[in-house]
């Protein structure tokens, strides 16, 4: 399974990257802000997005509100990992159709929960 | 009525009494009149210096102000930028260290750990006298062998956290260049203070500003909570527990 991760923070994707390793996923590939993002994910073969909210130029929000509008994206598999902890916020990402929501800072056993959730889920076929 | 108004008034009556005097040929009364005319025209003069000076003074302040306003917007201000930019570079540079050292470690620490469950399980056997010779003699310079890496590991190891530990040093030097961030912030702040002051108009410290209706910082982002800061509004979810539940809450 190949893995996006974007956030503006180096030292946050390198965190998130290491974290997926020690979870069994080695296939993982990086960007550092929503724009240079969604030409990845458009050219296809990314199965799972991880994306920060906070970041210069297209937002995290505006990134999944993309992904959601292109037929060809709009069931991939979107999880949040953001410092945004606002109670507004949250619900505006689960109503743009996010899969799960993780605040900073997290555990790498929460990274492990939401992302097991989110397969199950799909398995389930929801 | 007005200074002005009240003046023209005083004028108009001593202009007719003059009149009336010269028509009389009351010299004296002419004279006094014209002496007491004078003075008024002193009295308006003072008053309209008076007004003058205190321009001058709110002007040269606002000068004074000026400069000072300059000299934030054209070092300071921009200094300040670079040494934020530089807190970033610093934190950065302090996080890929421990990161590095943290991804030279993690190979060591699984080797020397398979390796000690391995002679672990081999050793148990032997305890209970179910190893043959040759099984013995070749777990004993596995042994040997296991020691000799695990010295070579270890000292790895510790040589790699005392570099973490050194790169900790990042937050006293960040701290102080933060500090003087606040510093210029604080002058700032004083500096508008006094603005709004020369202006004018009434400041008042603490006033509750009225929150931006728009839900753009919302969907933009406000970054990291920060407690005391970001939090007044009560609207902040505080754990991932909080997020579950709110989520499931809602249906998600």
């Amino acid at each position: 399974m190949k893995i996006l991760i974007v956030d503006d923070f180096s030292t946050m994707r390198r965190i998130i990257k290491n974290l997926l390793r020690d979870l069994g996923f080695t296939n993982i590939v990086e960007a550092d802000d929503g724009q240079s993002a969604l030409p990845k994910l458009q050219a296809g073969g990314i199965d799972f997005l991880v994306t920060d909210w906070n970041m210069p130029g297209m937002t995290g929000l505006d990134l999944l509100k993309a992904v959601r509008a292109d037929s060809k994206l709009v069931k991939l598999p979107v999880l949040m990992v953001t410092a945004e902890a606002k109670r507004e916020q949250i619900v505006i990402a689960a109503q743009a159709g996010v899969n799960g929501y993780i605040i900073k800072p997290f555990t790498g056993s929460t990274l492990k929960e939401k992302i097991d959730k989110i397969f199950e889920r799909i398995e389930a076929g929801g | 009525m007005t200074d002005k108004q009240q003046v023209d008034s005083k004028r108009i009556k001593q202009a007719k009494a003059l009149t009336a005097a010269l028509e009389n040929d009351d010299h004296a009364e002419v004279e006094r009149l014209i002496d007491a005319l004078a003075s008024e025209r002193d009295v308006t003069l003072f008053l309209e210096l008076g007004k003058l000076t205190r321009q001058i003074h709110d002007v040269m302040m606002s000068f004074a102000l000026d400069n000072r306003v300059v000299e934030l917007t054209e070092k300071d201000i921009p200094d300040a930028k670079e040494r934020l930019n530089y807190v970033i570079s610093m934190t950065e540079q302090a996080a890929d260290t421990t990161l590095n050292a943290i991804d030279e470690m993690l190979p060591v620490a699984e080797v020397m750990a398979a390796s000690v469950e391995d002679l672990a399980t081999r050793w148990t056997k032997f305890l209970q006298r179910e190893m043959p010779f040759a099984e013995f003699r070749e777990m004993s310079k596995e042994i040997t062998a296991h020691f000799g890496n695990s010295r070579d590991g270890l000292a790895l190891v510790q040589s790699k956290l005392n570099e973490v530990l050194m790169a900790q040093g990042f937050q006293d030097l960040t701290g102080q260049v933060i500090k003087r961030v606040i510093d210029l912030v604080h002058d700032v702040e004083q500096s508008m203070v006094e603005l709004i002051r020369i202006s004018g108009k009434r400041f008042v410290p603490d006033m509750k500003l009225a929150e931006p209706a728009s839900d753009e910082h919302l969907t933009q982002g406000a970054g990291p909570v920060v407690p005391g800061v970001d939090d007044r509004k009560g609207n902040t979810i505080a754990s991932q527990d909080d997020v579950d539940d709110l989520l499931s809450s809602l249906g998600f």
